[in-house]
């Protein structure tokens, strides 16, 4: 099966680069799976699990915010905070939910929607791990 | 002409002075590395990031909808410096040339008719600003506290940047920072924070991305994350640039230590020879005279 570059970096350090068969991403407006030859994608991440296979290997992360770059010969999640989700624990993902709710508190409008959404993306990863 | 006790005294205190330079020296390297590995590790964010919104920043740019912090207020009447230095002292020039190149700027700014505002992030930098430009400074961000430089530093201070500039109080803000080459070199940066800045490469096939959501939004959800980024990477560039800079002032100062140990070495050996023979002197004529 072909396979493609993946790269998944945060700010403070490169998690993972190797070669993966598909990449199953939390997009902002839905999750998807990418896989070699995928049309180039441009998208922003909500906070989700990303699960990538490589072979029978299959590794998953807890990301946050950022966006990932999808083209036919490799895929770049930049994500603002990535971590693998073996070593995520409800504590972590408690302290995501008090930093959405912390932005959520100054905004108002259209940006609220945001907030809120941003708050129960990250509630619901509760039940994922 | 020091007593042979006082000189005594002198070479001992240097060889202390000496000792706590080059422990200094060695612990700066050792921070040094890790500084480095840490800006290493940080690139391949910045430098993707930077790629992505050139693109989409060329894109918008003009366009009467582009986001504020890309397009600016329309204004350029208030500035916002944002100076980065370091906590500690000691470390060579690397504060006073990052407070000079801010000066400069504030004082041609100010000559101009603009407002400047002045934020510091470090301790080194507040005292040497506050000297001229005390009624100008508006916050300062401690990083006393932090042991290792993270993300989430440059978040809070890029967040506080932002929502001053929502709240309309100042229109282009300016990071001073010190950017890395090596050990013995520094460079004194500027970078423009907002409006922001990307280069959009000339080169790269504009590639025929789908944007999900469209452009607008993805470009609004990115600029302040850029605006993050950034300010992380100066204040990486800056912690290394500290260090280096450290690193080759106490290296400086160990050899003028150890030069001046060298000469009151000898000072010290000649006055001893000077005291002996004056002695041997006074024997022989004594005998002498018997």
């Amino acid at each position: 099966m072909a396979t493609m570059q993946f790269d998944l970096v945060s700010p403070e350090r490169k998690l993972a680069s190797l070669e993966a068969s598909e990449v199953q991403i939390p997009g902002s407006e839905g999750d998807f799976t990418a896989m070699a030859d995928h049309s180039p994608v441009l998208t922003t991440l909500r906070p989700g699990v990303l699960k990538v296979k490589a072979g029978s290997d299959v590794s998953e992360y807890i990301v946050t915010g950022g966006f990932v770059e999808v083209s036919p010969t490799a895929t770049s999640v930049l994500a603002e905070q990535a971590v693998p989700k073996a070593e995520a624990s409800a504590e972590f993902v408690n302290g995501l939910i008090a930093d959405a709710e912390a932005a959520a508190k100054n905004v108002s409008g259209s940006d609220l929607d945001v907030a809120n959404k941003r708050i129960s993306d990250t509630r619901a990863l509760l039940d994922l791990i | 002409m020091a007593s042979l006790k006082d000189l005594k005294m002198r070479i001992e205190s240097v060889k202390g002075t000496r000792k706590i330079t080059k422990a200094m020296q060695m612990v700066a390297a050792a921070k040094l590395r890790r500084a480095q590995e840490a800006a290493e590790a940080a690139r391949p964010f910045a430098d993707r990031m930077n790629v992505v919104m050139g693109n989409l920043a060329g894109a918008s740019a003009g366009s009467e909808s582009a986001p504020k912090l890309l397009a600016g207020t329309g204004k350029d009447d208030v500035h916002l410096l944002i100076v980065a230095t370091s906590e500690r002292g000691l470390c060579g020039g690397f504060n006073s040339s990052i407070a000079k190149s801010a000066r400069v700027d504030a004082e041609r700014l100010l000559a101009a008719g603009k407002t400047v505002k002045i934020l510091t992030v470090g301790k080194k930098g507040r005292e040497q600003m506050k000297r001229e430009f005390a009624e100008h400074m508006i916050d300062h961000v401690d990083m006393s506290e932090v042991k290792r430089l993270g993300y989430n530093n440059a978040q809070d201070i890029a967040n506080d940047v932002m929502a001053r500039f929502n709240a309309g109080e100042f229109d282009v803000a300016t990071i001073y920072f010190s950017e890395f080459r090596s050990v013995i070199s520094q460079i004194p940066t500027a970078l423009q924070l907002i409006p922001a800045k990307f280069e959009a490469d000339e080169q790269a096939e504009a590639p025929f991305y789908d944007y999900e959501p469209g452009k607008e939004e993805i470009l609004a959800d990115l600029l302040p994350r850029a605006l993050t980024t950034s300010v992380f990477a100066a204040l990486l560039e800056n912690a290394a640039s500290e260090q280096g800079a450290r690193m080759s002032a106490m290296d400086n100062a160990t050899r003028n230590a150890g030069e001046m140990i060298d000469k009151l070495t000898i000072q010290y050996n000649r006055s001893r020879q000077a005291a002996i023979t004056n002695e041997l002197i006074e024997i022989i004529s004594g005998a002498e005279a018997l």
